[in-house]
This record gives structure tokens, sequence and C-alpha cells, in this order.
């Protein structure tokens, strides 16, 4: 551990502010879970969060009893805000994955106090994610067969397509992610058994930790499978935006083929997952007391990953229109042009300002250091990455081969619908994972602090 | 259908959750039961399970245009040309495909109305045989009937019966697009009345004087047919066609030089062309009218020169002079005595009007016609009708004139009944019903059967009686057989009759005042409105400004900014102190001193379908100027009206889409379309088999006049529906095959091109690729198929297509009605909400033929699969076959110089491809 320790002392800030024991950090966790009473503001994000999951169950359920024709969609823009909301789901999951696998790979320390409600964070994501695709079917009662299964037909999906790779990419993704997730509660499930004071959690939270009673051999299983884990989800942060930008890559679509895909959606996955982050954990903490344990370093150094993969996507953003007149194809150069002066030209700008422009201030320390400032410009970053997917997919669309089919696209009530409701019920989902379970690692906070007194001795 | 509200109401909320208890608490129940029977007596040839073709006619303002009709199980489903028919072919126009709609339409009137209660026939008999009505005292007088323009040869006896027994009676005609001015003309230069018939094979010069000629005129899918005829340019010599118009049509964008100009400008230019005639020079003249002039008089005896029906009669009267001077008349155009009686002023709906006002008129029967919607505006019909004691309104919908009618009578169809029709050229078709009344209407030979109270009211024996004159007792079965069996009534074409050529008419009175005109012209899909309540006309877009649902003021680009209007945007037209509030619509190569209003819309009774859509342009048109008129005042009105239209880019943006030249260019470079870069691509995929049939399709744009025939042809063949302004506006019309215009040089006088555009089957199909279940797959025969069942509706595929011919099921579009059930085609899957559907080459044409074909061993003929698109083309611009057959027209199609792929740099490998289009440009031009 020295040479994180080294690399935390450079840093000037600690991990972890005041003194805390072992005691002191499990009761601070866990109280916020058995023994703080829901305050007004926590009820107010409930309802809220509650009235647009509602919004999303009678959006779906309209959609389903009458068609994607309540959507915007059309000839040629057939896919829209559906898809959109389902890439920039996806995307916001990984900055989680990433956290909690590479950076524990990596040994950095600081992943410890973010990395549970990352994880949250990526499995709500993931699951948003993957309802949209079926929303988007003419007949989403027939989403299965886009799963191979064994039937009397001998129908198969049809493999060459990366709609198919995508239900594989996705399924693994949150297959992968829950375990991971559940692995590393299962320590603090049975801290919450154990201080349990009401019959209900004592047997949910007992049941939960299947049978964990901290026994050496079992610390050392954990470690293992942790680590094992950890392995197994390090690749799908590269390889699940890979595949979900060959849905469009290889499609022969002025704006989508282009071989620059897939580390250019990665690097955007991450830019938005890490803004999520961020835009999650600065309430977090203000509203939990949680300053101790998420402290302005941790924001500093999301900030920085955010810097880093804005740089990489502003890099993407260059290439891809460099390619696009380099090529000399006049379709790829008009499809730019017309992003930059046609009918979805605020867009672009919007998204350049956003995504290119805004994370810049991340450079200064002062901006790193404020919270408020790095919430903005998270959220700006948000706005803009799903303005991105959006440009990528509609603008590309709209303007295609032929001018005869040239069309437009514009969002219904119901479009607006789906993407706040999803948002909703995210919110919903988030909430009640604070109201339910730590947010932050017990056991590795224990184990942080052990640590680092140790250095500090 | 229509507009569908995309909402479960609390009906249907009730019928659901009643239909899922009932489901829920009779689980174990078995499918209801149903009989099936076998025919106790097999009607003659039928096999079940397959389609039988009757003959007959169908009729547009009382010309017949030949028709096959498909008929399954005895239900009629669609509409082919009759190649036995002069006026067919075997082609069809847009309108007649759709009338197979019309025939099933569950809007229809279906029971006899009084005072809009329903009735009886028995009642409504004994109103029309009341011995006490006044007119039966008084030899009809008082006893008048308004009908449109009747050619049927048994009707006009019928009426010649009921006017011999009732001399006083009048018989009125009303044609809203009526061709008056033509009789008018060629009285003016024969002494007569006389149908003119044109050759337009047979002219090397073509000039159209405001004639649409492809899109209007009386046989204008023959016409069509003959003037691609002339245009092969691979034969060498192509004719070529000058057109002098004001609002762009099918004909102008055929034209190879163009010439906007205000209508009443078009009787100055006939002036100008006859004064020149004799060799005088002016190099001061419109360049247009220097060609015009120097190609006329190099091509005497092989020119042609034409106005049209909206053009006064000095206009016509000075090309009958013209082609006299040219020497034309007997070469390209011939005349024919009119079949119709000549209506004299006093037959007119004005003489009836003015009749109505003084009381005169006792009786009123309104045979098929809509006064109340389309009479001239001044005439105030409405007012006049309520003098009348007795009025009765007969026809197939309860429309305008039905509503203000004391009794409304329900029609049969013209499929539905026994008549007989006179087509352009003369030549008679017996009308055989395919089916009885669905609604129980009665055809106008019952109505005049009763009213004169001849022994035998059936229509059957009316128009048997008429041909047992004149085919002679003696061979009168066979002849009647053979007559019904092909379509025609043999030797019945009119014979041409002699003219000699006529001298310059005397000049018009003084040409007036230069002042805004307003043009008024007869819908492209809806005609004069008559066929306002068939969806399948209304969506399909206009040929020029690609509308659908609507009409608008169409204007020019140079007008528009005059006004600073822009398109939907409301302007107030006003002439002789009527007024009418228009959205704008902004049409290239419009003339600038005018404004053109389609006829046929803004009616208020024409059932959910056709009813309150566009502006009512009749509201606007008097009897004085029934085609143009003087003096339009515009005012710029606040707000605007969304118009639906399909097409918003018509640029090709540098693009190679429609690739053209001109006939030197062609001559020059035959493969002036060829590119290199396109001729075969490398692949990593295995090349297509070479063994069994290769469907392909080639579509010369050369012959392609745009008129979107093929579009409603296929939209009937393959059960495809109509899904209303609100979706066409999302942009989600579901045409299988489109015609796409682009437009090039400048906006004032743009050169338009025509391109259809079906799936094309493409070797290397971007939509096979991308489908996640399999449900766009390639077919052994070439052909990219859609499973509909097993289509999830990704979507994806759509977004693939470079072409964009893929439609998607948005929302149920297809309703689930009884009489449009039956409509449907039973070969071909109605699809359900969420499924992406395409054109497929016909292959339900294709299956039973190669079926067929492998029961006798053999392979299949060309021509003996024949897709929708294909069959009612008029200028046959479509060819389709097995591209592995070496003498197919498909294949030597393919191998012109003029062929090409659409997108071919892609390297999809369309099955599907491309003629590119030559012009016929006039000298000056092309130095």
């Amino acid at each position: 551990m020295s040479d994180a320790s080294q690399a935390m002392t450079a840093a000037g800030s600690p991990l972890l502010r005041g003194a805390y024991t072992y005691a002191s950090i499990t009761d601070k966790i866990a109280d916020l879970v058995l023994a703080r009473r829901s305050g007004r503001a926590f009820w107010t994000a409930l309802l809220i969060a509650g009235a647009f999951t509602l919004l999303f169950i009678v959006a779906v359920s309209y959609l389903f009893a009458t068609g994607v024709g309540i959507w915007g969609v059309n000839e040629p823009v057939a896919w829209a805000f559906a898809i959109t909301n389902f890439v920039w789901w996806v995307g916001i999951g990984h900055a989680g994955t990433f956290i909690s696998a590479i950076l524990l790979l990596l040994r950095q320390q600081w992943r410890t106090s973010i990395n549970r409600f990352a994880e949250a964070m990526t499995i709500f994501a993931v699951a948003m994610a993957g309802v949209m695709p079926i929303l988007h079917l003419g007949r989403p009662w027939f989403f299965y067969w886009l799963v191979p299964y064994p039937n009397v037909m001998h129908l198969w999906p049809q493999w060459r397509s990366p709609l198919v790779w995508d239900i594989f990419a996705i399924a693994t993704y949150i297959i992968v992610s829950i375990l991971f997730w559940y692995a590393g509660l299962l320590p603090d499930l049975a801290t919450l058994r154990d201080r349990a004071r009401r019959r209900w959690q004592q047997v949910g939270y007992g049941l939960l930790a299947l049978g964990w009673r901290g026994d050496a051999r079992h610390w050392q299983r954990y470690d293992t499978t942790y680590l094992l884990l950890a392995g197994l989800a390090t690749p799908l942060v590269i390889s699940v935006h890979s595949v979900v930008s060959l849905d469009f890559s290889i499609a022969n679509l002025p704006g989508w083929h282009s071989t620059i895909f897939p580390p250019y959606f990665v690097a955007g996955a991450l830019f938005s997952g890490f803004a999520m982050a961020l835009t999650l954990a600065i309430p977090l903490r203000a509203i939990f007391g949680l300053q101790d344990f998420i402290t302005p370093r941790h924001l500093a150094n999301m900030a920085k990953l955010l810097l880093a993969c804005g740089l990489v996507v502003s890099y993407s953003y260059a290439v891809e229109i460099f390619t696009a007149f380099y090529s000399g194809d006049r379709f790829e150069s008009a499809m730019v042009i017309d992003r930059m002066r046609g009918d979805y030209a605020w867009i672009y700008w919007l998204v350049i300002c956003c995504n290119v422009l805004v994370p810049q201030l991340v450079w200064l320390r002062a901006i790193r250091s404020s919270p408020l400032a790095l919430f903005v410009i998270a959220a700006l970053v948000n706005v803009g990455m799903w303005l991105e997917r959006f440009m990528i997919i509609v603008t590309s669309l709209h303007r295609d081969f032929l001018p005869s089919s040239w069309g437009h696209f514009t969002p219904t009530f119901w479009d607006w619908a789906t993407l706040a409701g999803s948002l909703g019920t995210f919110a919903l989902l988030f909430l009640l994972f604070v109201r339910f379970l730590p947010v932050i690692s017990m056991s590795e906070m224990r184990r942080l602090n052990e640590e680092s007194r140790g250095i500090d001795r | 259908m229509f507009d569908l509200p995309p909402v479960i109401d609390r009906r249907e909320c009730m019928k659901l959750m009643g239909a899922a208890l009932a489901l829920g608490s009779s689980s174990c129940a078995r499918p209801p039961l149903e009989q099936m029977v076998p025919y106790l007596s097999t009607p003659e040839g039928m096999v079940p399970g397959e389609p039988l073709f009757f003959a007959t006619a169908l009729t547009r303002a009382g010309y017949a245009h030949g028709v096959l009709i498909e008929s399954n199980s005895g239900r009629p489903t669609k509409i082919e040309g009759n190649p036995a028919h002069p006026a067919s072919l075997g082609a069809t126009g847009a309108i007649e495909q759709g009338r197979i709609l019309e025939l099933w339409d569950p809007e229809r009137s279906r029971a006899p109305l009084d005072r809009g209660q329903i009735s009886s026939w028995a009642s409504f008999n004994a109103t029309l045989l009341d011995p006490a009505a006044p007119w039966r005292r008084s030899e009809g007088e008082g006893l008048r009937i308004l009908s449109g323009r009747v050619s049927s040869p048994t009707l006009l006896a019928q009426r010649q019966r009921l006017l011999e027994r009732y001399p006083h009676a009048r018989w009125h005609e009303h044609e809203p697009a009526g061709r008056e001015s033509v009789y008018a003309g060629t009285q003016i230069a024969f002494g007569r009345p006389l149908e003119p018939l044109f050759h337009f094979d047979r002219a090397a010069i073509i000039v159209s004087l405001d004639a649409d000629f492809l899109a209007e005129e009386p046989g204008q899918v023959r016409y069509a047919r003959e003037f691609a005829a002339g245009r092969r340019p691979e034969r060498g010599t192509m004719s070529r066609l000058y057109v002098a118009e004001c609002m762009p049509s099918l004909t102008g964008v055929a034209a190879d030089e163009r010439m906007p100009c205000r209508p009443s400008e078009v009787a100055t230019i006939a002036q100008q062309i006859a004064a020149r005639l004799d060799g005088s020079t002016d190099d001061r003249a419109h360049p247009w009218l220097r060609a015009v002039v120097a190609d006329l008089r190099a091509n005497r005896g092989r020119s042609l020169v034409l106005a049209g029906a909206g053009q006064p009669a000095h206009v016509h009267a000075l090309t009958h002079y013209i082609n006299g001077a040219l020497g034309n008349l007997g070469s390209t155009v011939e005349f024919i005595a009119p079949g119709v009686q000549a209506s004299s002023e006093d037959e007119s709906i004005a003489a009836l009007a003015r009749d109505m006002h003084l009381g005169r008129v006792d009786t009123l029967l309104i045979l098929d016609s809509n006064p109340l919607y389309d009479a001239p505006a001044d005439l105030e019909f409405a007012s006049v009708l309520e003098r009348v004691r007795l009025s009765v309104h007969h026809g197939l919908y309860v429309d305008e004139t039905a509503q203000a009618c004391r009794w409304h009578a329900p029609a049969a169809h013209e499929l539905e009944a026994w008549s007989d029709a006179r087509a352009f050229d003369g030549t008679i078709t017996l009308q055989q019903p395919l089916i009885a009344p669905l609604y129980g209407g009665r055809s106008a030979h019952e109505l005049l059967g009763l009213l004169s109270e001849e022994r035998s009211m059936s229509a059957h024996d009316a128009v048997r009686a008429t041909w047992l004159q004149r085919f002679g007792a003696a061979d009168f079965a066979e002849r009647w057989r053979a007559a019904l069996r092909l379509g025609v009534v043999e030797g019945t074409a009119a014979r041409a009759e002699l003219v000699s050529a006529p001298t310059l008419p005397p000049p018009p009175d003084a040409a007036p005042a230069d002042s805004l005109e307003l043009l008024f012209r007869p819908d492209p899909t809806l005609w004069d409105g008559r066929y306002a309540p068939i969806a399948w006309l209304q969506e399909l877009p206009k040929p020029l400004t690609q509308l659908t649902w609507d009409n608008a003021a169409l204007i020019s680009a140079q007008l528009a900014a005059q006004l600073g209007v822009r398109n939907e945007e409301l302007i107030e037209l006003s002439i002789g102190g009527r007024r009418l509030a228009a959205p704008v619509w902004i049409v290239p190569g419009h003339a600038p001193g005018a404004v053109t209003l389609h006829l046929g819309y803004g009616r208020t009774r024409a059932g959910p379908v056709g009813s309150n859509r566009g502006i009512n342009a009749y509201a606007l048109r008097t009897s004085g100027a029934p085609w143009y008129a003087h003096g339009l005042s515009l005012r710029k009105l606040p707000g605007r009206r969304s118009l639906a239209t399909v097409q918003h880019h018509h640029r090709m943006e540098g693009r190679e889409i429609v690739r053209s030249a001109t006939l030197a260019t062609f001559r020059e470079r035959p493969d002036f379309a060829q590119r290199e870069s396109e001729r075969q691509q490398p692949s990593l995929y295995p090349p297509f088999p070479a063994t069994g049939y290769a469907w392909g399709m080639s579509i010369d744009l050369s012959a392609c006049i745009g008129c979107g025939a093929c579009t409603i042809a296929c939209q009937a063949e393959n059960n495809i529906p109509t899904v209303g302004k609100e979706e066409v506006l999302r942009g989600r019309e579901m045409h299988w095959i489109r015609v796409d215009r682009y437009e090039e040089s400048d906006a004032a006088a743009p050169r338009s091109h025509f391109q259809p555009v079906p799936c094309m089957q493409c070797e290397h199909a971007p939509c096979e690729l991308v489908c996640p279940v399999e449900a766009s797959v390639h077919d052994t025969e070439g052909i990219n198929v859609q499973v509909y069942n097993r289509c999830v509706g990704t979507r994806f595929c759509s977004n693939n297509c470079p072409y964009k011919v893929r439609r998607f099921n948005f929302f149920q579009y297809s309703r689930d009605e009884p009489h449009l059930n039956a409509q449907r085609n039973p070969q071909v899957t109605v699809r359900m909400r969420g499924v992406m559907e395409k054109c497929n080459y016909c292959l339900q044409r294709i299956i039973p033929a190669r079926i067929s074909a492998d029961r006798d061993k053999r392979r299949l003929h060309d021509g003996e699969v024949v897709t929708a698109c294909q069959a009612v083309c008029p200028t046959q611009a479509i060819v389709f076959g097995d591209l592995n057959d070496p003498a197919s027209a498909v294949r030597a199609a393919k191998a012109s110089a003029r062929s090409y792929a659409l997108l071919g740099e892609l390297n999809t490998r369309p099955r599907t491809t491309y003629l590119a289009k030559v012009v016929n440009e006039p000298q000056e031009r092309e130095a």
C-alpha cells in the first residue's frame, strides 16, 4: 500500500477526514439506514421521483396499447429518443464499473468511499437502458425473439446484426454488475443484520447476508471473489459500449459508418458516467453529512477523470470532422455540414459547448475544489452527452442519401414523458437504495481507516 | 385509415375489459364454429383461390376507360387496364385505380332518404310515380333532369324516350370540368362541334397550349403511351414537346421547353404562332416562340398544336387553323363526331338555375351530380333549389346536394350495374356488374325506366334492348358475349370526319388589362371533387406539389416574395366580390402573374375522408369565367394552415440521382449515365447464384411522366393502408413505390424530373445485415423479402436503407372493417401495427405463375409475371422480368447504355435500375 499512500500524501488532501474508529465508521454509515429518520427533503424527493415513475408507467402502458406512433419517430428518423436514452443510460453505467473494478485492480484507494453508490448507479442506469430497446420495438411483446433460445421452428437470431450482440453485451453487463455489487455488499449486509433492531430488518438483511459471519475464511474467499469479479467486469467497461457503438457503425449511414466509434463511445460513456457520479455524489454527501468520507479529494479526482474522458471525446469530434472531409465522401461531408448548419445545428453547438468547452474549466484548481461548480459542470455534461447521442442518431438519419426522403423529427409529449419517466424511475430506485442499503462500503472504509491510521503513525 | 386518434376511449376500454373478463371466465372454450360450405353449383370458370377477370369500363366525365376487374371469390379487388380498349391499352390512370375503394367504401349511402330520414324504395317509387305530379299532366312541363355528361347509348336512348313522352321536360348537363370550349372551337373552325383525336406518336413537334394531355384530356392514358412511343432515345429520333402554361402540369414537366405564362397570354401566343407561320421572322420575338415557329415550319404534316379545355374557343379555333396551315389535319390530328348531343344554352345548368329561380321547375331529378358543391357560385344553386317542389338526388353518397334535396336515392356503383359507355374515340364498352349492389343502390337506367314507366325497370334489360337493336337479333347472343368478353364492342370506334383546313378565325375581343389572374384546374387526384371520399386518392401526392389531403393557393416564388408569404401561410383571394382564405404553396415554374386553385376540395359532405379538407375553389368560380378570371387581388392574412407534403426537399444537392442529358449529348456519348466508379466493386460476400430466376426491374426516366398510377396500383394490389393527414405530416406515409420529383437549374423555370422509387431489391441488401430476427431475408430469386410474422419492429432496416423505401406501421393503420376487408387482396398479408413493410416485386404474382410453370415443367416466359406498377404504367416506363432469361425485356433494358444504378457507389448492387433521362432540347438552348 505504500505506493498508494505516497500518492495520497502527494495529493495533499486526505481520503478520510477526522478521527474515526471501526465503530464510529460503522455507526455513521449504518445509522443512515437503520436509525436516521427520513427527513422532509427525502420524502419530497421520493414523492417527486415517484410521480415521475408513475408517468413512466403511464407512458409505457399507453405505448404498449397503441404503438410507437405516439412518439415523434417517422421515416426517415426511425430511431430517436428511445435509442438516445438507451445509449445514454448504458454510458452512465460505465463510470460505476470503472470506479469499482478498474480502480480496484489499479489499487486506487480513493475509490473506496464512492464505489458502492457508483455501482448502484450502474445497475439502475443499465436497468433503464435495458428497458429502452424493448419499448422501442414495434412489437415489444416479441422482444425475446432477439434471444437465442431453442424452439420448434429452429429459428435463431440473425447473428450479423449488432442488435443481437447488444442483447449479449447488456445482459452480461447487468449480470456481472449485480453480482459484483451484491458480493461487495455481503459484509455490510451482515453488519446491518447484526445491528438491526426491528424484526423485519433482522430477517431481511439476514437473508440477504447469506450467513456471513466475518470468518477469516469468509474474508479470504470474499477478497478472491471480489478481485475475480473485478477482473470480469473490467473488460466489460470497454466491450459494452463498443458493442453499443457497433449498432451505428455497422450501418452505412453517413454519420454512423465510422471506425472510430468504439473508442469514441467508450470515452463518451465514461465521460457521462463520471458526470452522473459527480451529480449524485455532491448532493449525497451534503444531505447525509458524508463530507468526511467523500472528500474534496474524491471530487477532484473524479473531475480529473471527467476532464480526461472529455478530451478523448473532443478528439473524436475533431477526427469525425477530419475524416468526413479527408475521405472526400460527399455524403459524409454533407452530413457534417448539416450538423453544423442544418436544422439541428443548435444541438451540435450545444454539444460542443457542454462537452468540449465547459469541462476545460476543470483545469482550474479553484473549480476542481468547488463542489457547487463541479455539480454544475457535471450536470451540463450530462445534458451535453444526452444531446450528443441525439445528434448522432437523429441528425444522421434526418438527411441521408436521397434528398427526396429527407425529413424532420419533432419529439412529442410521450417522448419527453418516457425520458423524464426513466429519470424519475432511476431517481426512485436510487433513493430507495440510499434508504435501505449503506451508500458507502463500511467494511472497505474500516479497512481504509486502519491502513491510513497506520500511515499516520 | 383516416386520422386515427391513437387513444382508447371509454367505450373501447369497457369493451376490452369485458373481453378480458369473458376470456378469463371461459378459459377452455373452443374457437367459434364456422361453416364451410361448397358451392352447390360453381359459377362458371371459378377455381377457388384463383381470381377471375371481367372486362368492363369506368367513366370519368362520361368518357369510358376500359378495364379488367380482378374478382376473388366474387369480390372485385383490383382494377387493371384492358389491353383491348383503345383508351387503356392495358394501363389506367391513378384515379381509375382508386375506384375500387369507392365501390367498397362503407360511407356510401345505403338507403333512400326522405328529408334526411331513412325511407324505402317503395315510397321512393310512389313519389316518383305520383300521378298527381303537375308535370305528368302537362307533358313534362316542370320536369327537369340534371346529370353529368352522358355518353351511354342506353341512357341516351332512355333520355330520348323520356323526352318524347314528356316533350316539355328538359334534360340539363353539368360537368364541372367540362369541355364546352373544345366544341365551340371546332364550331368556329369547322362549323360543327367535333371531338379532336390526337396522334402523338406521329408528331415530331408537339406544341401544347395549356393542354395537359398526359393527365386531363380524355384518352390521356393512351396519349401518354403514344407520346412515350415517340420518345425512345435509342431509336435515334425523339419528338419535341413545347408547352406554354401557367401551373406546371405533367405535360409541362415532360416538355423539352416550357414557357410559364398567365392563362390569358396563351391566346396571344397562339395568335403569334399563327401569324408567323408564313415565314416572317422576327428576332425580337421570345426565344421560345422563335423555336416553336422554326420547328413547326420544318415539320409540316408531322407537327401538332393543341389547346387545353381551359382555354377559350378562339384559342382552339386558332390551333385548328395552325394545324390546317401546317397540313397536320388528318395526320396528327383527326376529328370525330362527339358521342353526346351538343348541349345548347338551354340545356346548361345556368338555364336550369334561371328557371328554378323563376319557379318553372316542379320536379328536379339530379343524376349522379353534385351541383350544390360544384355549380358556378353565381348561380346560387342552394337558394334556387328551395323553390323546387320535389327535388330528388341520385348518387353514391349523401353529399351536399343530397342533404339539400327532398329525396335521396342511393346509386349503384359502375361496378355494380349494367350499362354501356363510350370512350374518347367513340369505342363503346358494355359495362357489366361485378357484384350485386352492396348497399342496395340503383342505377340511372332503373330510375329512368321508372320515371318513364317502362315495362322493365332492369338496367340489364335496358342495355340489352339497346344492343339488340344494334346487333340485330340474328347473332345477338354471340356478339353480346364477345363484347362482354373483350370489353369493347367491335367496330364502334368513330370514323374520322372529313374536315378542310379552316381559315384564320377572327381575333377575339381585346385582351384584358394586365392584372393578376386566377386559374382553376381539376385536382390531379380528386378531379372535380367527386373522388374526394376515396382515401387512396386523397393520400396520393399531387405530382408537382407532393401535397396530400389538401389543396392550396399555388403561386410562384416571385409572387410569394411580393406578398411576403411563405408556404402554408394564409392569404385572402378576392375576385368579383367573392373572398376565400387559402394557405399558400409555392410551385417553382408557376407563372408569376397568376394563382392556381385546384377544384375538388373544401367539401362539407364527403364522409370522414373527404369532408372539411382544403379550400373550396368553386366559391370563386363563376359561370362567366369557369377556368380563369381576371382582377384577382390578394391580401396576406395572419395565421397558417399546415399542409402535408411527402417530399420536403427537391434539389439533388450535386448527387447523381436522376441522370439526364440532351439528345445531342446522348448521341455523342450514349453512356453518359455510366460511372467508372460504379462498375462491379469488390465484395467479401460470394456472388449471387446465376441459376434459376433472377428478378430485376428497369425504370425508364425518359418515359416516366410522374402520374402516380404506379403508387395507387401498388396500394390496391398490396393492401397498403392510408394513414391520414396527421400521420403524413409526421412523415409516416406508407406507399411502397413513391414518385420523387427533383428540380434542376433556376427556381423560376426549373426542369423537373420524376423518379419512381420502389424497393431496389439490393443483392447486397443493407437491411438484411442489420435485422436481428431475420425478418428481412433474401430469397433464391434475388428478392429481398420481408417476413411480416417475424418482424419485431426494430426499424434498423429502414435506417440502413439508403433508398428509404421501407415503411413502418407506427400504429394499427389497416382498419378492420368488413367492407374494406372484402376489398383486400387475399394473396397479400394485411400487416399489423409494429411491422415493417415494403415492395417485394409483387411476390404474390410471381409465385402462382412459377408454380403453374413448374407444373408444366417449363420456365416462365418473359412477360408472364407483371408487377402491379408495371401493369398500370401508361407509358410502360417500368420493365420487370427474369435477368437470367437472355431474351427478356428487362435484360435488354439493363444492357442499354443509359442504364445506371441509383447510389451505385454504395455497392448495394440493386436489382432495380434506371434508364437515364434524355430531353430533346431545341438547338438554340443546346448551343
